[in-house]
């Protein structure tokens, strides 16, 4: 179909719409998205030109796959899906002696506020494939799929369209690079899950299924796709190999931290004046990014709180405490919240919490598979709570009521997801417990801003000017 | 019937996977394009193909939002209202196309151009208000572009081009 295409859609040329027009004072090289570097990267041609496909080849046949897990493994490579499992600790828990195994690029990213991947899929796909080339090399698997979220129909396209242009050059198929290694690569589009980003999940639906996570053990490293050794690697992390292994562990550690070696593109969203997606070192603080990066508040206000880690992150509030924080797994962990993706959802001070957390557990009633009766029941129950105080009706039992809700489905399901509803419910309930309140006494919020929903947004600086618009016809 | 009219494609699609059963999202998505949405009959007609149970199609097409059980529109408006677009316009670009539509969110427009959808997270977040038409993205969604949007889409109805409410890569 001709797809359609406005000024302001895709492709965008150079200026890709992610923020890439923007100085980045913290990096003097993109690892990550190197299409900022170099526009046209998402050719194969242009690609080859700046040495791609050079290190697969020369990893392929000059190095044993012991030898290219290893130098992950000291890289200290953490996943960038979320989880910050090392990654070549996954690859080293492979069996060797059982075949066929498969290697799954998870490309389901679908966290509200998360769009990193989205932008090396669409302008960056063969720095993904040539990571997945040498991540099958590494583990032994002989096919790869990259499950990519059926929303995401242009980067599906965008994705064959490279694998077409892999396979016509000999990197992918048969006997690559006259070894005896073959691999085959191909994409699977979801149909609009998001439980389908959870590893055991997304294996279950490339299987023909309902994405609803397993039970583990067993972990996927040992019986995963088609009950076989399968390795499940997010975009980034993929996308991070081939640079690895050219410049070595060593030189990936000089970014980064100790514990969190190398980038990591974060995407920032919200109220800040330029939203988009940053490679930033990793160790960074929230302020430096917030502020230098996306170039802070939008004017007139002031940062209410933040979500750091796309939605199922607790979040953060306009302290020195938080907003020095360095951006690493381990310190936002610390601090009871996460890095996870790699998403930061900045809501400033005409923001109505009610509002703001009851959107936040409708996405999770929206994408509850139902596994678990926790999750399945209390998603629903949080939102109508929600609902209630937001339309004016709530009541002073309401504030208990999410507390005790909260605190029965933490840590009574399969997965993370029924436990990510509860991270709004607990971080309003910490941080603005008095404006719930008061918005529950007032019956309508006390911010003064058109509630409720559907009009939240038409509070004062709204991107969207024309809801009283007449109808056109 | 699928199996003839789309054999090649469903050839290849089948030769990606060791077995059938993983090939159930892609034939949905087909038969999705071919029939407007997904009833028991055309469920069947999946399942026949790749020797599935009935009611596993079921439990997939039913469980996953982008196969339709509903006869859509020939173009699903897709508007994200999650945080953080519902705080940079989202919400009042859907009250305006409902305005414009004639129709409330979920619904489809009788002469069965439209249907408009709330969504949860498209994953384009920075360029809030944003969109899909067919699950091709619009962004930063102005009150003025809307109004010759709408024209286009309904203008290449018109014209007879072929849609696919499925965004499927086969078709390019």
């Amino acid at each position: 179909m001709e797809t359609i295409r406005y000024e302001n859609g895709y492709p965008g040329g150079p200026a890709n719409g992610y923020g890439s027009e923007f100085p980045n004072p913290f990096l003097t090289e993109h690892i990550v998205l190197r299409n900022r570097d170099y526009p046209d990267i998402g050719q194969i041609d242009e690609y080859m030109r700046r040495g791609g496909y050079e290190v697969a080849r020369k990893a392929l046949t000059t190095m044993q796959p012991s030898a290219i897990i290893d130098e992950v493994k000291k890289s200290g490579l953490r996943g960038r899906g979320g989880a910050g499992f090392p990654t070549g600790v996954k690859w080293g828990f492979i069996p060797k002696d059982i075949t066929p195994k498969y290697l799954v690029c998870n490309a389901d990213e679908s966290e509200p506020g998360t769009f990193n991947n989205h932008e090396v899929i669409d302008f960056n796909p063969h720095q993904m494939i040539e990571g997945m080339i040498m991540s099958g090399f590494a583990v032994g698997a002989t096919t790869g799929y990259i499950y990519i979220r059926g929303e995401y129909a242009y980067g599906a396209r965008n994705l064959e369209r490279a694998i077409r242009e892999a396979y016509d050059k000999g990197f992918l198929g048969q006997k690559l690079w006259g070894t005896d290694f073959d691999f085959d690569l191909y994409v699977h589009r979801g149909a609009g899950a998001y439980i389908c980003g959870e590893e055991t999940a997304l294996l279950e639906s490339l299987e023909g299924k309902i994405g609803q996570p397993r039970l583990k053990p067993p972990f996927p490293a040992v019986a995963g796709l088609y009950a076989k050794p399968t390795v499940v690697n997010n975009v980034e992390t993929l996308a991070n190999v081939p640079m690895i292994i050219e410049r070595g562990a060593d030189w990936f550690r000089s970014y980064g931290t100790e514990k969190s070696p190398g980038t990591k593109a974060i995407s920032i969203s919200g109220h800040v004046k330029r939203p988009g997606n940053f490679e930033i070192p990793l160790g960074i603080t929230m302020r430096q990014f917030i502020y230098e990066l996306a170039d802070g508040i939008r004017d007139g206000h002031e940062l209410k709180f933040l979500i750091p880690g796309g939605a199922s992150a607790n979040w953060l509030i306009n302290t020195p405490e938080h907003l020095d924080l360095p951006l690493t797994w381990d310190d936002l962990a610390a601090k009871g919240t996460m890095l996870g993706s790699g998403a930061v959802v900045v809501l400033d001070d005409s923001t109505c919490v009610v509002a703001a957390s009851m959107k936040v557990d409708e996405f999770f009633k929206h994408e509850s598979c139902g596994k678990c009766t926790p999750c399945r029941e209390g998603t629903h129950f949080l939102v109508k709570v929600w609902e209630r105080i937001e339309h004016g009706k709530g009541r002073a039992s309401d504030i208990p009521l999410l507390n005790d809700l909260g605190k029965e489905m933490l840590g009574k399901c399969f997965c993370p997801l029924g436990e990510s509803a509860v991270s709004p419910v607990a971080s309003a309930l910490k941080y603005f417990a008095d404006e719930i309140r008061q918005h529950i006494e007032l019956g309508r919020c006390p911010l003064g801003a058109s509630h409720p929903m559907p009009h939240v947004a038409a509070a004062e600086g709204s991107a969207y000017t024309g809801a009283a618009m007449p109808p056109a016809r | 019937m699928l199996a003839d009219t789309y054999a090649s494609e469903i050839a290849a699609i089948l030769s990606r996977y060791p077995i059938k059963k993983s090939a159930v999202l892609p034939l949905c998505y087909i038969a999705q394009d071919e029939y407007g949405y997904l009833n028991i009959d055309h469920i069947q007609e999946v399942a026949d193909i790749l020797d599935m149970p009935y009611t596993d199609v079921y439990e997939v097409a039913t469980f996953y939002s982008l196969i339709y059980d509903q006869p859509v529109g020939k173009w699903v408006l897709q508007v994200c209202d999650d945080n953080p677009c519902c705080f940079t316009g989202a919400e009042e670009l859907v009250a305006d196309l409902e305005q414009r539509l004639g129709i409330q969110a979920g619904e489809t427009t009788p002469d069965g151009l439209f249907t408009l959808q709330r969504v949860k997270c498209i994953g384009a977040c920075h360029r809030a208000p944003v969109m899909q038409a067919n699950l091709e993205f619009l962004y930063d969604v102005t009150p003025d572009q809307v109004p010759g949007m709408l024209e286009d889409l309904a203008q290449k109805v018109q014209r007879g081009e072929t849609l696919s409410v499925s965004g499927r890569f086969a078709e390019k």
